[in-house]
């Protein structure tokens, strides 16, 4: 039973561990922050959960502790990325588009030099 | 919801102090005597003056059925993760980087604040998106794979299984 849990353990660990690997590659090909930040967010949280629970697993008396840990890291992370995203923008960094300025849908909050023009155009 | 009814504000007081306390149990993962009951008294203490700042949440529409769904919200976030993953790791390791990025905007139906802050975590987690802002009740989503520049669909695509779900908690 113990070999078994130091088994999962491991296995966990070393998914952890691609998954991060796999986000520290994303942030360096990604083209801009925001890209960067969907790829950084989404593995270190799966890959920060797997590792600390298999740290739980390979030592069962922590196995509660790392539960709470797990779960404020899934509480806290997409929260910090928001945040990192809207200052972001809020700075002035616009996302890189592939497709044309229409596919930036948030402009019409913060970008100041659009809004005259809309004015102009209804008188 | 009655805000300033005193009901109201002992059951917020109670569910912080039940959060703290579980937190503390699982923490010192013992049911020693001393540690309950001095984590009892400790997260009376920091319950008193934070709970106004910490929760609207009130128990008064809770049933079994709410932690039901509560599980099933859970299952269906973690599968969510999981796809998220292997569908950036795809993105990531394939040589061409296949995305077409932009932010886009759809209105949510729920109303409480504490069940968007719910979605717009459970957005970023998803596949390709990311919540940059909420403002009022609209949601603006960074897409890596824009599908669409409908409000609607963009809604249908990002938040609706979740959303279905959320409804029915809160």
């Amino acid at each position: 039973m113990n070999e078994l849990l130091t088994y999962a353990g491991m296995v966990l660990m070393l998914i952890g561990g691609i998954f991060l690997f796999l986000g520290g590659l994303g942030i360096f090909r990604m083209p801009d922050t925001y890209n960067r930040l969907q790829a950084g967010t989404k593995a270190t949280t799966l890959g920060g959960m797997s590792v600390i629970l298999s740290i739980g697993l390979l030592e069962p008396s922590w196995f509660v502790k790392t539960l709470v840990l797990v779960i404020f890291i899934a509480l806290s992370n997409p929260i910090s990325s928001h945040a990192l995203a809207r200052a972001n923008y809020k700075r002035g960094n616009r996302p890189y588009l592939k497709g044309g300025s229409e596919y930036d849908q948030y402009k019409e909050v913060y970008d100041p030099q659009e809004k005259p023009d809309k004015e102009e155009e209804k008188a | 919801m009655e805000k300033s009814s005193s009901g109201g504000k002992v059951t917020r007081f109670l569910f912080t102090w039940f959060l703290l306390f579980v937190v503390w149990l699982m923490f010192t993962s013992t049911f020693a005597t001393q540690e309950v009951i001095t984590g009892a008294a400790v997260s009376w203490l920091i319950a008193i003056p934070t709970n106004r700042f910490f929760t609207n949440v009130r128990l008064h529409h809770f049933s079994p059925l709410t932690l039901f769904y509560i599980v099933e919200y859970l299952f269906i976030f973690l599968w969510a993760l999981l796809v998220a993953n292997l569908d950036v790791a795809r993105r990531v390791i394939s040589p061409t980087l296949p995305i077409n990025p932009g932010i886009v905007k759809f209105k949510t139906s729920l109303t409480s604040d504490f069940a968007k802050m719910i979605l717009a975590n459970s957005i970023t987690l998803t596949p390709g998106t990311l919540s940059v802002d909420i403002i009022d009740d609209t949601f603006y989503i960074h897409w890596i794979d824009v599908k669409s520049l409908e409000p609607e669909e963009c809604r249908q695509e990002i938040a609706g299984k979740f959303e279905k779900v959320l409804l029915k908690i809160f």
